[in-house]
């Protein structure tokens, strides 16, 4: 396989003890990290056209290269922009330049703020994205599902299996992720079952999501691929808007995605998972704790005040506490159960929103995206109408499903 | 002879116009290159690790970037035994340059804070003030004392 080069602009990482971090992660997906040279004539040249009047010379640097890559005068695969944490300099230009390499060129491009506890293995689905989409394009070019074909999704929390024939959903199987690898086997023969086809009709199988190396692995899969361009394959494809611009959000159980979506290939991206707070797991927490199944939470919110009650916090467990001393106070599950929509979608908009163009359509998939007191406190954040597909919580088995049609042979 | 703090601390010129006058310049080169050999670390470019961040948390708080800490944990030990400093604003990228303008600001405030002897200057843009720049600095550095070109 040939190497993709992504090439970094950056200020800090070196600083932060965690280059050798990146240049790990990269290595791991047969990706090289390089740092774009340029005289220094085009450095001053370079962010005084750009016209951003930063102060740190790192970030005029990494303006320059920037432009370089932007102008042709560099050729990478891929871009990857690192800076620190906190710094206000750095996210002002870290934003703009990742917008700029979005706009002006093909460049697939992720940001990333770091801390000096940024490891390898929280970059690896970012770098492996990146690779993704330099790497097979062609193949994430893919509109239809042909052939017989299984796709299966281990997450975090739920593993979802599908079988797809000739561009239709055949069978689905959906259960709580205990054991990885038996989750996925319950989750394919529910699937097979459903379909009424047997596991060797099958002529080609994509894993995606947190197992999808272990069970990709154990059941031969054709296609391994992170769940950031599977996911956004699948939204597309399902919500029949695999042309033109689209913004995909998937709200998980372990961390949320952000993407901007052209022509079915995303552009740039975010991940977050600092805080599980902002996640799928707080609102399972709120269910449980207002003794209704999560499938009633939506229902539940949609007839709430979300504002009513003060819900104001980044961590799961202070959150819990605010849901604790709202019930005490005497307001209703319904306010309960919406505040607590709002306060995730809110999270998701404040932290990585932000990160990513929202172009419409604004599409939400996952399990979080049949919560509809969900969807809505998106919508009214975002001040649109936010598209739910059908089958949108298997959107990352049919995502694989439908990219593993490209493996048949003779396809 | 006294150990002299240079800003931009990667200026070579400004290192060698110290020694020159018989006093030690502290640089960033010689912070570097003690990472750099130091064995048994495997942290490329420059050998900082994780922990290098850490113990900037010596001149800066947990709430400053990791970068800055970082930065900090080269430059912090180096002011801790400035005896004097000799600080050029607006240098030109070729002459000496530092990445991150945090780290700069916090450099300047803690000489200054020291109270050690202080040298501002401007870069010199032609080729007289070229010649007042260097006067300046061997007036600086001879009255410091202890010295000899």
């Amino acid at each position: 396989m040939s190497l993709v080069r992504i090439a970094q602009l950056s200020c800090g990482p070196e600083y932060s003890g965690v280059q050798k971090e990146i240049d790990e992660a990269a290595r791991s997906v047969e990706a090289e990290i390089f740092f774009p040279d340029i005289r220094l004539a085009d450095i001053r040249q370079g962010f005084d056209l750009f016209g951003l009047d930063v102060r740190s010379p790192d970030l005029k640097l990494a303006i320059a290269r920037a432009r370089a890559l932007v102008e042709g005068k560099i050729e990478a695969d891929a871009v990857f922009i690192a800076t620190c944490f906190r710094c206000a300099e750095a996210a002002i230009v870290r934003n703009e330049l990742r917008r700029y390499i979005h706009e002006n060129s093909r460049l697939p491009v992720v940001s990333y703020s770091f801390t000096e506890r940024t490891t390898a293995g929280t970059l690896l689905t970012r770098m492996e994205a990146l690779t993704t989409i330099a790497r097979r394009r062609a193949l994430l070019a893919r509109e239809v599902q042909e052939g017989l074909t299984l796709g299966v999704d281990s997450g975090s929390s739920t593993t979802k299996a599908v079988i797809m024939q000739d561009n239709q959903i055949i069978g689905t199987g959906w259960l709580p992720t205990t054991a990885v690898l038996k989750s996925a086997e319950d989750a394919v023969d529910l699937a097979l079952k459903e379909a009424g086809v047997g596991r060797e009709e099958i002529q080609a199988t994509g894993t995606t999501g947190y197992g999808r190396f272990l069970v990709g692995e154990k059941m031969h899969a054709d296609l391994i691929q992170e769940e950031l361009t599977v996911n956004s394959k699948g939204a597309v494809y399902l919500a029949d808007t695999q042309h033109g611009p689209s913004t995909v959000i998937d709200i998980g159980g372990m961390d949320n995605k952000a993407i901007s979506v052209q022509d079915g290939i995303p552009g740039t991206f975010t991940m977050g998972g600092i805080c599980a707070g902002a996640s799928g797991r707080f609102l399972e927490m709120t269910a449980k704790r207002l003794g209704v199944d999560i499938t009633e939470l939506g229902p539940l919110a949609m007839r709430g005040m979300g504002r009513e009650v003060p819900m104001n916090s980044y961590c799961i467990v202070f959150g819990t506490q605010s849901l604790v001393n709202a019930l005490a106070a005497g307001s209703s599950p319904e306010d309960v159960a919406a505040a607590a929509c709002h306060s995730v979608a809110e999270q998701v908009f404040e932290q990585q929103l932000q990160e990513v163009d929202i172009k419409e359509p604004v599409i939400m998939v996952g399990g979080t995206s049949l919560i509809q007191g969900l969807v809505k406190a998106m919508g009214d954040l975002l001040q649109v109408e936010v598209v739910v597909p059908h089958h949108s919580q298997y959107i990352g088995a049919v995502g694989s499903a439908l990219l593993a049609s490209g493996f048949i042979k003779g396809s | 002879m006294a150990k002299v703090f240079i800003y931009p601390t990667t200026s070579l010129i400004l290192s060698d116009l110290v020694a020159r006058f018989g006093h030690t310049p502290l640089s960033a080169a010689l912070q570097i290159r003690e990472h750099i050999q130091s064995p048994g670390l495997e942290s490329p470019p420059l050998q900082i690790t994780p922990e290098d961040p850490k113990r900037g948390l010596k001149w800066a708080a947990v709430e400053v970037p990791s970068g800055v800490r970082g930065r900090m944990s080269l430059y912090g030990p180096m002011i801790d035994q400035a005896e004097a400093a000799i600080i050029i604003h607006d240098a030109d990228f070729s002459f000496g340059c530092m990445g991150c303008a945090r780290t700069n600001e916090l450099i300047q405030f803690l000489l200054r804070k020291s109270g050690i002897p202080v040298l501002d200057l401007r870069y010199p843009r032609t080729e007289e003030e070229g010649i007042e720049f260097v006067a300046a600095i061997k007036k600086f550095l001879e009255e410091l004392g202890g010295g000899g070109a």
